[in-house]
């Protein structure tokens, strides 16, 4: 039963908590809405920090998620630069590190992930970077002087968006991948070796199937120091080679801040374990974004999704729930990334070894999956927006196709399918 | 400033101002007008800020590319005055614009 009155905390402002604040105004909440965030920026994208922002093409204001005066337009109480340390479920109060405590009748937890870490020698040495928030960007972007030399460890969509930007600013770049191929965990080999092909000409060194060993420092007379030093001035392989840099970025994934889950005893698994509506096992307590492992219920599985549509798609999810409206029908997940002039749209989840047919033309490039009955289960596009649009519709329907039509990029994707 | 007129399916009307060179998918995201979900942020990668566009403004407004056309192809609401609103940059010449949303973004 909705209780549309009461008062909601969202932990976390990000794209998850801020979307999610604001509809739950739409859908007409007129209790109070508490929005906190740990960062001292008031909500912001994403996904320009490794592209627009990063190469200096977009302004502080266009990262914004909202115009500034929104927040108290809205009567959304935010507060940024605020930690919550613990969630006290029985008095139903977070509580802050000074003890202040936050009460709640709903708590919306929506704190994302962070970059994991890896534990090598050297990876304190200034120059070693990340890239998660705003003020990791702001340093990234200090560290990308025409002629420097950047070495990217991990050959994810974080690393080679950042080896992309980095290119075209005139850095020599490395991306040095663990794997024996690029998007090892996320993307088909074909997508992988489309977009290898693209970072290859652009003049991205890659260097596959190598482990990291330690980052090495040099000292101010630039003589190497393994391991310590005052920066970092290279990235040692496992075979002993040194990739020689000014700065390193470490994308390698990430993990789910879910310590306050945890901390208070709600069920996680790689993620604060939610059910459609965002609950988790406390009927007071819903979790949103990258947190959460959630259902899948086109895939038939529950998973932890890292995107801006997956956060949007439960922030829709939980504030439907809070107001009891109708839930949003079943989404096709979708992901995208730009890197050069390649706008790489991906729609379903790429779920394992089943069949694929690739359609390529010149300039545009696509990977269907299909499972054993035909049916599209996932789409990954580079600049062949058709496919992508076409195929996150026929997803969602579960159509079958005819592979034969299907093989012919010539015919458009709408038209391979079969009779239902 | 330009004012574009946002209606609900419902019939609810949102009068707003929108700064000239902000969209009009913008406008209606800094205002939380419903109906507009915008889920891409303006990449023209989702269709979720489809609007349809009263006959009389269609023709001032900048034409579609391709990524758009394509995106609106597949849209389950899609009407030859269909717009996604993140393409619809706000100009003088568009004061008085009246938008109206479909019932759903999926």
């Amino acid at each position: 039963m909705a209780d549309d009155a009461g008062r909601v905390l969202i932990v976390g402002a990000g794209q998850a908590g801020a979307t999610a604040a604001a509809l739950l105004r739409q859908y007409g909440w007129t209790g109070s809405i508490t929005l906190v965030g740990a960062e001292a920026a008031s909500p912001y994208q994403r996904p320009p920090l490794s592209k627009a922002w990063l190469a200096g093409t977009a302004t502080d204001a266009d990262l914004r998620l909202r115009a500034p005066g929104f927040y108290a337009e809205q009567r959304i109480d935010l507060r940024t630069g605020v930690r919550v340390e613990a969630i006290d479920r029985a008095g139903r109060a977070a509580i802050l590190a000074d003890g202040t405590r936050l009460p709640y009748d709903r708590l919306i937890l929506a704190t994302g992930c962070a970059p994991r870490r890896l534990a090598l020698p050297g990876m304190d040495l200034p120059g070693v970077l990340e890239l998660r928030t705003q003020d990791d960007a702001t340093r990234l972007r200090a560290a990308l002087s025409p002629g420097a030399r950047l070495a990217v460890i991990g050959g994810g969509y974080v690393g080679l968006e950042v080896a992309a930007t980095a290119v075209r600013l005139g850095l020599a770049v490395t991306v040095i991948e663990r794997e024996a191929r690029l998007l090892a965990r996320v993307a088909s080999p074909e997508l992988a070796a489309y977009i290898h092909a693209a970072h290859a000409a652009a003049g991205v060194a890659i260097r596959l199937s190598a482990d990291v060993a330690s980052l090495d420092g040099a000292g101010l007379d630039g003589a190497a120091l393994d391991g310590a030093g005052d920066r970092v001035a290279g990235v040692r392989l496992g075979d002993g080679t040194v990739v020689a840099c000014d700065a390193t970025l470490v994308g390698v994934g990430a993990v789910p801040c879910d310590a306050l889950a945890r901390g208070c005893d709600l069920a996680c698994d790689n993620g604060i374990v939610v059910d459609a509506a965002c609950r988790t096992d406390d009927p007071a307590i819903q979790a949103i974004g990258d947190c959460t492992r959630r259902p899948l219920p086109l895939y038939a599985t529950t998973g932890r999704l890292e995107s801006v549509p997956n956060a949007t798609e439960q922030a829709k999810q939980a504030a439907a729930a809070l107001c009891g409206r109708p839930p949003p029908p079943p989404e096709v997940p979708w992901f995208w990334s730009d890197q050069y002039d390649l706008r790489i749209q991906i729609a379903g989840l790429p779920v394992g070894a089943v069949p694929r047919i690739v359609r390529q033309t010149a300039g545009a490039f696509s990977v269907a999956h299909l499972d054993a009955g035909d049916r599209l289960v996932t789409i990954e596009t580079v600049n062949a927006v058709t496919d992508f649009a076409a195929g996150r519709m026929i997803i969602g329907r579960r159509r079958r196709l005819d592979p034969a039509r299907l093989a012919d990029p010539a015919c458009p994707l709408a038209q391979t399918m079969l009779p239902e | 400033m330009p004012k574009v007129t946002y209606i609900e399916h419902d019939g609810t009307p949102h009068a707003i101002d929108v700064p000239v060179g902000l969209s009009v998918m913008r406008g209606a995201v800094d205002n939380n007008v419903p109906g507009i979900d915008a889920d891409c942020g303006g990449e023209c990668a989702c269709a979720t800020c489809h609007v349809y566009v009263d006959e009389a403004w269609l023709a001032k407004l900048p034409p579609q590319g391709e990524q758009e056309t394509s995106m609106l192809g597949f849209a389950a609401t899609a009407q030859p005055n269909s717009r996604l609103s993140c393409q619809i940059e706000m100009t003088a010449a568009l004061d008085g614009l009246v938008v109206r949303m479909p019932e759903s973004q999926h």
